[in-house]
């Protein structure tokens, strides 16, 4: 892909692959590993060819509001090094491109998953499109702090639509799940912001570090961590789930909090000293990939 | 002679022409299995 000055680009047809790196296919991933466990995880056998076309159009689903975030953001992304060479900032597609691309995507993924599996599973889908685009890239991202503990429902929507499409209602058990990925995002992207904190800065994002400062949001990280922790377990707790699952989550919740605690005590205030801070984020992946494993592993396995 | 740009956008339109015809082709096969498979269902 080569970087075209933003003039020339006006005429050019968009490469194939921006259009690709438009949908953030490395979040996609964890999106659609959550959706695919909220499907599997429901007490009911989904046909593969209807379970394979549901987690499809969460990935859709997903890309249309990478890409709806991408238009919107393109000023914002060309001021952080993280974004700068993404497809819009970088000048190689038209902010017009994007968008054409973003909602033909997510009215495609809506239409499709209300074909393939029910109305309920398909309104949850736009829910969470519009909320992703309208309620936290448009309206909070950059006016408040809280941006990423209200916007973080917009990725807590997956397991929730993949139990809704498997069985037309959602019930105690996918509500949870929803808790957990919600009450998890802020810790996540807090981690994050610890080392990027300057980027966010220069690029006039109230992320929490720039706001509240560092020591701040090192205790908001340990106080989010507990919620998400009762989150975690309650599924095993309230007998939603069988051993696999609580033995996994609290061994998971166990390194999540050592390695939140690890964050508190840190007084670093370089990004290159903040190995805690990368730690606890690397690992919060990590997390997430393994509790939702142990769900599908705790319902098939027992 | 074309110039560079005549050929790159060519190029792309290519490319894109050639993706779209795989996608639009796959997403016929999808709707077929779809089909079928909530005929299984509905019987």
């Amino acid at each position: 892909m080569t970087s075209i000055p933003i003039t020339e680009t006006q005429s050019l047809p968009a490469d194939w692959r921006d259009l690709l790196a438009l949908t953030k296919p490395r979040v996609m991933s964890l999106v659609v590993f959550t959706g695919l466990c909220g499907l599997l995880a429901a007490p009911v056998a989904v046909h593969p060819v209807l379970g394979f076309t549901a987690v499809l159009c969460i990935a859709l689903g997903a890309g249309a509001a990478g890409a709806l975030n991408q238009w919107y953001e393109a000023d914002l992304d060309g001021k952080m090094k993280r974004t700068a060479n993404r497809p819009l900032p970088a000048g190689r597609m038209s902010r017009q491109t994007a968008l054409h691309f973003g909602v033909g995507l997510g009215a495609f993924s809506v239409i499709l998953m209300d074909i393939a599996a029910n109305h309920l599973a398909a309104a949850v889908l736009a829910v969470s499109i519009l909320f992703y685009v309208l309620v936290y890239t448009v309206w909070l991202k950059r006016r408040t702090a809280q941006n990423i503990v209200i916007g973080g429902a917009a990725g807590a929507f997956p397991p929730l639509i993949g139990w809704a499409a498997a069985t037309g209602d959602v019930t105690a058990l996918p509500v949870l799940l929803f808790a957990i990925i919600f009450l998890w995002t802020p810790p996540h992207f807090w981690a994050l912001s610890l080392f990027v904190r300057s980027d966010y800065a220069n690029a006039g994002v109230p992320m929490l570090p720039v706001v509240a400062g560092v020591e701040s949001t090192r205790r908001h990280i340990l106080l989010y961590t507990v919620p998400m922790i009762a989150a975690a377990v309650a599924p095993w707790a309230l007998g939603l789930t069988g051993w696999i699952y609580g033995a996994v989550s609290i061994a998971l919740n166990a390194a999540f909090l050592v390695l939140a605690f690890a964050v508190l005590v840190n007084k670093a205030t370089e990004p290159k000293s903040m190995r805690p801070e990368k730690r606890l984020f690397a690992f919060s992946i990590l997390y997430l990939f393994g509790l939702f494993a142990a769900l599908v592993a705790d319902r098939w396995m027992i | 002679m074309p110039k560079p740009e005549d050929e790159l956008i060519r190029r792309r339109q290519r490319e894109r022409s050639r993706l779209l015809a795989i996608l639009l082709g796959a997403f016929v096969v999808l709707m077929f299995a779809i089909t079928i498979a909530k005929m299984g269902i509905n019987r």
